[in-house]
C-alpha cells in the first residue's frame, strides 16, 4: 500500500539545486506504474520537464512524454498564465481563444497586465489550470489523470504560490477571481493534495525543509513526504568513521594495509589518503545530523541514491522504482 | 584556461555584482568577496537578498534592514571596513514612492491595494531594489566598493531586464488605455482604441468585477505623475551596471544545470555589454593524491577484499576512488564551459564539508577564491 493513497495532486518543492524536478518527473513515473495515467506540470516558464526527458520543448498541450513501467503513461505540461488565462475565459466565459474578446485582450496587453501587476491573479491561473487537470472527468466519468504531479517553485515562494485565497483577498473581496480562487484552494487544502519538499542532506536545505513545514502547516496546506535526494553510501566502516572524525585514524594500518595491497605507501601519501578519510567522516556526521534534524518533523521520508552522472532518462526510471519500492508511490 | 585573479578585482572595482542559479553559494561568495575586499583596505558594504540565518548573524544581521551596519570581528589595520545590510524589498519600494510623487498621492498609492501586491510580490521587484539600493548605496560616497547578491532568480533576464521591465510595464498599453478616458486630449487615438476598449473593459468586468478595475485605474492614474521619476532611475541603474568599475561574478557549482545556468548568464551579459570579471565556481572536489588513479584504488581495494585483507586500506581506497573520479566528472563538466567560453576566466573553490557561518569560514572562502583555480590549470 502506497502512502499517499486518496491523493491526487502531488506538489513538489524544494530548494533550488535540490534537484526537485528530477523528483517531481521520478514521482510522475512512480505513480504512473502499472498502467496509471499521470499529468506531470511545471510551472515556471523553464522547460525542465523537456530537458529531463529529451524531449524538444514543450507546447502548451498535454502530451505523452514516457512509457511507465508496467504500461502507464506520463503526459507533461509546461503551464503558461496567458494560455491558461485563455483556456479559463473558454471554460467559464465561452470566449473562443480567437473570438474578439479574447483577442482584444491579448492585444491591450491585458493578461500581462494581469499577470504582473497581480502576481497572486498569475498564481491562480497556474493553480486554477493544475486544479482543472485534478478534477476533469473523463464521458464515463471517470478521472482523466489518477494523479497530477505539480513542479513547483522553490521552498521560499511556495506557501505564497499555493495560499492563493490569501494573496487574492486583499485584491478582490468578491467576484469571479474571488470564487476561482476559493474553488482552488478548496481543493488544495483538501485530503487529495499533497505538498511533498525534496531536501539535501546539507544545513540550509533542511533548515528549509523545516521552515518550509512551519509554513504550510501554518497556512494549512497538507504536508506530504519529505525526499532526500542525492544520498551517498558512507564508505568507510562504522568504527572508522569516527575514529578519522576525531582526528585518530589509524595510519599506521592504513600503510600497513595499503603495502599489503602492493601499493607503495610513503608519508605524505598516507597522511593525504587520512585526510581524505577525515573529510568523508565529516561529510558523513553533517549529513547524520541534518537526517536527525529532518526525523524530528515525523513526516514520511524516503531517499534517494546520487546518481554519478547526470540524470538521464535511465536514471529517472530508477529513482522512480527507488521511490515505489519505499512506499512513495 | 585563464585565472579568474579576484583580488585585481576587488582592489579596483567600485561595484560587483554576484549572480547565479539558486543553491550555488551566491550568497556566501559574495559574503565572502566583501571580507577580503575590505580586509584588503577598501571600505566595502555587501548587500544581501536572502542570506541563511546563520551567516546573516556572523555578520550581526538579524533582521531586514534598509540601513548598513558594521560587521564586528573584521581586521581594519590596512584602513578597510565592512557594512552589511539585508534588504528590505517593500520598504525601498515606499521611499522611492515617497521621494517622487506629490505627497497627497503618495498616501493614495501606499495605501492602493494593488500597489501592496506589486511591492511585496511583483516578480522582479526585489531584483528591482536590489539595483535601486545599489544606486543609493555607490551614491552616497560612504563606500569605495558595493558587493551585491542577487535574487536567486532561476532565470537571468529576471534580473538584468528588472529596470527595464519595470519601464516597459509602466509604459504599456494597458496603462495607457486605463488612463486614456481621463485624457480628454488624446481624441483621435480614443477613437482608434475605443471600440476594442469598450469590449475590453466590458470583459475585465465581467472577469475581474467592477470594483477590482476601479482600484487599477486609481493605482495606475497615483503612479502615472511618477512615471518619468521611475524611467530615470532605471535608466540609471542600468547605466551605472554598463559602466567602468563595476564587475559581474557569475557563481556557479560544477553541475550540469547550474553551469548552463552560468553559460546562460555569461552569453547575456555579453549581449548587454555589461563587465563581466569571471566565472566562480563553488563547491569543487579535489584530490591532493594524484599518483593514485581510481582504476589502481579500486583495483587495490578488490585484492585486499579477496584476500582478507585491512578493510580499513579497502575502504579508503574506494572512497579516494569515488572522490577522484567526482573530481573528474566536475572538471568535464567545467571544461565543457571553458571549451565554450575560453575568454571568460575561471576560479574554483574547493568544497567543504559543512556549510559557512563566522568570519573565519568567509575568509578561508576568500583565500581560496584568490588563491584556486591552480589544481586544473597546472
Amino acid at each position: 500500500m502506497a502512502d499517499f493513497p486518496g491523493v491526487r495532486l502531488h506538489v513538489v518543492n524544494g530548494k533550488g539545486g535540490t534537484a526537485k524536478t528530477t523528483v517531481a518527473a521520478a514521482l510522475a513515473l512512480a505513480l504512473a506504474s502499472g498502467g496509471k495515467r499521470v499529468l506531470l506540470t511545471e510551472v515556471e516558464g523553464r522547460q525542465g520537464i523537456a530537458q529531463l526527458f529529451d524531449s524538444p520543448p514543450l507546447p502548451y498541450e498535454e502530451r505523452k512524454v514516457a512509457v511507465a513501467p508496467g504500461g502507464g503513461d506520463v503526459h507533461a505540461l509546461a503551464i503558461d498564465p496567458e494560455q491558461a488565462l485563455l483556456d479559463y475565459l473558454h471554460l467559464f466565459y465561452k470566449l473562443s481563444p480567437n473570438g474578439i474578446p479574447a483577442r482584444s485582450l491579448r492585444r491591450m496587453g491585458a493578461i500581462d497586465f494581469a499577470t504582473t501587476v497581480a502576481p497572486g491573479m498569475r498564481d491562480v491561473l497556474l493553480t486554477g489550470k493544475v486544479k482543472e487537470a485534478v478534477v476533469r472527468r473523463n464521458k464515463d466519468g471517470s478521472p482523466a489523470y489518477d494523479a497530477v504531479v505539480l513542479d513547483a517553485p522553490p521552498t521560499g515562494r511556495i506557501v505564497r504560490f499555493l495560499n492563493i485565497s490569501h494573496e487574492v483577498g486583499g485584491l478582490a473581496k468578491v467576484g469571479p477571481i474571488k470564487t476561482q480562487s476559493d474553488n482552488v484552494m478548496a481543493v488544495l487544502r483538501s485530503p487529495q493534495t499533497a505538498v511533498h519538499l525534496v531536501t539535501l542532506l546539507e544545513e540550509m536545505p533542511v533548515q528549509e525543509t523545516i521552515d518550509g513545514v512551519a509554513d504550510l502547516t501554518a497556512a494549512q496546506l497538507p504536508v506530504g513526504g519529505v525526499v532526500v535526494n542525492a544520498v551517498r553510501e558512507p564508505l568507510l566502516p562504522p568504527a572508522d568513521l569516527v575514529a578519522a572524525e576525531q582526528g585518530r585514524l589509524d595510519t599506521t594500518a592504513l600503510a600497513t594495509g595499503l603495502k599489503e595491497a602492493g601499493l607503495d605507501a610513503p608519508e605524505p601519501l598516507v597522511q593525504a589518503l587520512g585526510q581524505e578519510a577525515l573529510e568523508h567522516a565529516q561529510r558523513v556526521a553533517l549529513e547524520e545530523h541534518g537526517r536527525d534534524t529532518l526525523a524530528r518533523l515525523e513526516r514520511p521520508s524516503y531517499e534517494l541514491p546520487l546518481l554519478p552522472d547526470a540524470v538521464d532518462l535511465g536514471g529517472l526510471y530508477r529513482l522512480a522504482a527507488s521511490l515505489r519500492e519505499q512506499g512513495m508511490a | 584556461m585563464k585565472h579568474l585573479d579576484i583580488d585585481a578585482t576587488l582592489d579596483s572595482a567600485r561595484i560587483l555584482v554576484c549572480c547565479g542559479s539558486g543553491g550555488v553559494g551566491k550568497t556566501t561568495t559574495a559574503a565572502a568577496l566583501a571580507l577580503r575586499a575590505a580586509e584588503r583596505g577598501r571600505r566595502t558594504v555587501v548587500l544581501t537578498i536572502d542570506p541563511a540565518r546563520r551567516l546573516a548573524q556572523s555578520m550581526g544581521l538579524s533582521e531586514l534592514d534598509n540601513t548598513p551596519l558594521r560587521v564586528v570581528g573584521v581586521d581594519d589595520s590596512q584602513g578597510g571596513s565592512l557594512d552589511a545590510m539585508m534588504l528590505d524589498m517593500k520598504r525601498t519600494f515606499d521611499e522611492i514612492v515617497l521621494t517622487h510623487a506629490e505627497p497627497s498621492k503618495a498616501q493614495a498609492i501606499l495605501a492602493n491595494p494593488f500597489y501592496q501586491a506589486l511591492s511585496s510580490s511583483f516578480a522582479g521587484t526585489q531584483e528591482y531594489m536590489a539595483m535601486e539600493k545599489l544606486g543609493q548605496l555607490q551614491a552616497s560616497g560612504d563606500y569605495d566598493l558595493v558587493v551585491v547578491d542577487t535574487p536567486p532568480t532561476r532565470s537571468a533576464l529576471d534580473f538584468l531586464d528588472a529596470p527595464q521591465r519595470l519601464t516597459t510595464f509602466l509604459d504599456g498599453r494597458m496603462i495607457r488605455l486605463l488612463l486614456a478616458p481621463a485624457k480628454a486630449g488624446g481624441k483621435a487615438y480614443l477613437k482608434v482604441v475605443s471600440a476594442g476598449f469598450n469590449v475590453f473593459t466590458g470583459v475585465l468586468t465581467k472577469i475581474i468585477g467592477a470594483g477590482v478595475l476601479q482600484d487599477v485605474s486609481q493605482f495606475v492614474a497615483a503612479l502615472e505623475t511618477m512615471f518619468g521619476g521611475f524611467r530615470e532611475r532605471a535608466q540609471a541603474t542600468y547605466d551605472l551596471l554598463k559602466a567602468p568599475g563595476t564587475a559581474f561574478v557569475v557563481v556557479a557549482a560544477p553541475e550540469r544545470d547550474a553551469l548552463r545556468e552560468a553559460a546562460y548568464f555569461v552569453e547575456r551579459l555579453a549581449a548587454e555589454r555589461m563587465p563581466l570579471a569571471g566565472l566562480v565556481v563553488n563547491r569543487v572536489h579535489r584530490s591532493a593524491v594524484t599518483s593514485l588513479t581510481p582504476e589502481t584504488s579500486l583495483a587495490a581495494a578488490q585484492s585486499l577484499e579477496q584476500s582478507g585483507g585491512s578493510p580499513l586500506a579497502a575502504a579508503v581506497l574506494r572512497l579516494h576512488a569515488d572522490r577522484v573520479q567526482l573530481a573528474g566528472r566536475e572538471q568535464r563538466l567545467e571544461q565543457r564551459f571553458v571549451s565554450a567560453h575560453p575568454d571568460v576566466p575561471v576560479v574554483e573553490v574547493a568544497a567543504l564539508p559543512g556549510d559557512v557561518h563566522d568570519l573565519a569560514g568567509l575568509r578561508a572562502v576568500g583565500a581560496d577564491l584568490a588563491g584556486g583555480s591552480q589544481a586544473l590549470s597546472a
